[in-house]
C-alpha cells in the first residue's frame, strides 16, 4: 500500500531570506520514503535475530543437594518436528552429565569424546577428572573449530571431590561457571520459572519439581521445545534420572480442566 | 555491551570492568570476572568475544609464568604489553582474537602504568582509558574529572561517578562491576559495585 505523503511536501519557503546560508532550507524538511511493500518485515528480522538459535530447552542448577539437569525432547528442523523422543541429557560417566542444544550430532559425538578423554584420564592419573577439567577439555577442543561451523550449547554437570559443579560450554568457545544456567531457544522461558523459584536450600523434590515446571512452562511457549521433560539429579554418588514426564500431560496436571457450568443447555425437545 | 576502563593514580593503576555474560538477549551469569590476575603485579581487564577472551588472556598468562620460571624474573608491565601486542598482531592477518585489552601493572622502577591494547593490536601507554559501549561516557567523565597523581579515594569516586553514568545513560547497561587495583603491594580484587544479586548460597 502506498503511504499518502502529500503532507510532507510543501513549497513555501521556511525561511525568507534566500542567502547561500539558508540554501538547503528552502522547503519544508521532507525525507524519501523507502519504496517497499514490506514496511515492518524488519520487525520480524529483528526479533529473528535475537531469538536464540538453538531449538531447545535444556537448563541445569546447583542446590544445596547436588545438580539437578532437565531438558525437553523435540527436534526440529525449521517448522517440522522432526522426533518427540530425543535424549537430550547425555551421560559423559557415571558422575557426569552433559545437555544438548544445538546441532545433535555435534553434541553426541563431542559429548561421547569427552567421555573418551576423561577416562584415559582417569587411567593415567588414578583419579577421576574435576568437572572443572572436563568443561576445559570441551571448551579447548571447540575452541578450536571455533568458526567451523559446529553448534554446541551445552553444559557439563558433575559431582566431584570439591562438590557439585556446573559449567556453560559452547561453540564459539566461551565457558562459563555457574550455579545456574538454562541454554536453548526456550531459555528465556525457563530462566523466568527457575530464577522466581530458586532456593539454595532445596529438597531434591522440590528442586526436580522446580526443574520439570520451568521445563514445561518453556515447551507451552516455545515452539521448537516438547515432547518429554526428563529430569536427572547428580549426587555424591553419581547420577539418576528422576522423572520423565510429557509435557502434554504435565499441562493437564498443573492445568486440569475442571467442569463449567453449563449457563444454557440445549434440550431435545 | 561490555564495559572496562581504567586510570592511573598516585603509586596505583585501577581497573573496572562489568561482569555480566551475555549471550544475544540473555544474561547468563551476572558475576563473571573479566579482569585477570596476570602476576603478582599485573592486571589484565578484557572485553570482546567470550572465547577468544578466555583463551587469550589465559595464553599471555601461563607465558608470564612461563617466562618468570625459566629467567628467574617476572616480566615488566611494559615488556608484558607488548608481548601481548605482538601475539595479538602475528595473529591479526591469519586468525585474529578479537578481544580489547586494558593491562595495568606497578613495577619497582617505574610505578604505576595502564596499557592500552586494541584488538588490532594497537598498543598504547596511557593514563586513563576505556572499551565498550560504556566507553561513551566513561572517557568523558575522566577527561573532565581526572589529574594526575589522584589518591585511592580520588580515583575510586571518579569509578563510582563513572558506574552511576553508564548505568544511568546506557540502554543495555551492566547491573554490576567489579573494580580491581594494582599498587606496590600487589594486584588485588578492591570491590564489587552490585545492583543485581545472585541468589545467596550460604556458607557452612
Amino acid at each position: 500500500m502506498k503511504l499518502d505523503t502529500s503532507g510532507l511536501e510543501s513549497t513555501a519557503p521556511l525561511f525568507g531570506a534566500n542567502t547561500v546560508l539558508f540554501d538547503g532550507f528552502k522547503d519544508v524538511p521532507s525525507f524519501d520514503v523507502p519504496k517497499t511493500n514490506d514496511f515492518d518485515g524488519f520487525q520480524k528480522e529483528a526479533i529473528q535475530m535475537v531469538k536464540p538459535a538453538k531449538g531447545t530447552t535444556t537448563l541445569a542448577f546447583i542446590f544445596k543437594e547436588g545438580v539437578i539437569v532437565a531438558a525437553d525432547s523435540r527436534a526440529s528442523m525449521g517448522g517440522y518436528i522432526s522426533s518427540q523422543s530425543v535424549k537430550k541429557i547425555i551421560e559423559i560417566n557415571p558422575y557426569m552429565l552433559g545437555t544438548m542444544a544445538g546441532g545433535a550430532a555435534d553434541c553426541q559425538f563431542w559429548h561421547r569424546n569427552l567421555g573418551i578423554k576423561c577416562r584415559l584420564h582417569e587411567l593415567a592419573n588414578k583419579r577421576r577428572i574435576s568437572v572443572t577439567g572436563a568443561s576445559k577439555l570441551l571448551a579447548n577442543i571447540l575452541y578450536s573449530y571455533r568458526g567451523m561451523g559446529l553448534s554446541v550449547g551445552t553444559m557439563i554437570a558433575g559431582w566431584d571431590e570439591t562438590g557439585p559443579g556446573l559449567y556453560y560450554v559452547d561453540s564459539e568457545g566461551g565457558r562459563l561457571k555457574g550455579t545456574r544456567f538454562s541454554v536453548g531457544s526456550g531459555s528465556p522461558y525457563a530462566y523466568g520459572v527457575l530464577d522466581s523459584g530458586y532456593r539454595y536450600d532445596m529438597s531434591v523434590q522440590e528442586a526436580a519439581e522446580l526443574a520439570r515446571r520451568s521445563i514445561y512452562h518453556a515447551t507451552f511457549r516455545d515452539g521448537a521445545s516438547g515432547g518429554v521433560a526428563s529430569v536427572y539429579y547428580v549426587g555424591p554418588s553419581g547420577w539418576k534420572k528422576l522423572s520423565g514426564d510429557d509435557v502434554g500431560e504435565l499441562h493437564y496436571n498443573y492445568y486440569p480442566v475442571l467442569p463449567s457450568t453449563v449457563e444454557q443447555e440445549m434440550t431435545e425437545s | 555491551m561490555e564495559c572496562v576502563f581504567g586510570l592511573v593514580g598516585n603509586g596505583f593503576a585501577v581497573v573496572v570492568a562489568d561482569t555480566s555474560a551475555v549471550h544475544s538477549i540473555l544474561v547468563h551469569k551476572p558475576n563473571e570476572d573479566k579482569i585477570l590476575l596476570l602476576d603478582s603485579h599485573k592486571l589484565m581487564g578484557a572485553s570482546g568475544e567470550p572465547g577468544d577472551r578466555i583463551q587469550f588472556t589465559e595464553y599471555i598468562q601461563k607465558n608470564m609464568s612461563l617466562y618468570q620460571f625459566r629467567n628467574g624474573i617476572p616480566l615488566t608491565t611494559a615488556a608484558a604489553a607488548n608481548f601481548t601486542r605482538g601475539e595479538l598482531a602475528s595473529a591479526l592477518r591469519k586468525n585474529p582474537y578479537h578481544v580489547n585489552i586494558l593491562l595495568a601493572g606497578y613495577d619497582k622502577e617505574t610505578g604505576p602504568s595502564l596499557y592500552y591494547i586494541d584488538y588490532i593490536a594497537t598498543l598504547h601507554k596511557v593514563d586513563k582509558a576505556a572499551f565498550g559501549y560504556g566507553s561513551y561516557f566513561s572517557l568523558a567523565m575522566m577527561d573532565r574529572h581526572y589529574h594526575s597523581g589522584m589518591s585511592l579515594e580520588e580515583a575510586i569516586d571518579l569509578v563510582d561517578k563513572c558506574i552511576t553514568e553508564i548505568r544511568s545513560r546506557l540502554v543495555v547497561a551492566p547491573p554490576n562491576f567489579v573494580i580491581k587495583i594494582v599498587d606496590k603491594d600487589g594486584a588485588r580484587e578492591y570491590a564489587w559495585r552490585e545492583t543485581v544479586k545472585d541468589a545467596p548460597i550460604p556458607s557452612a
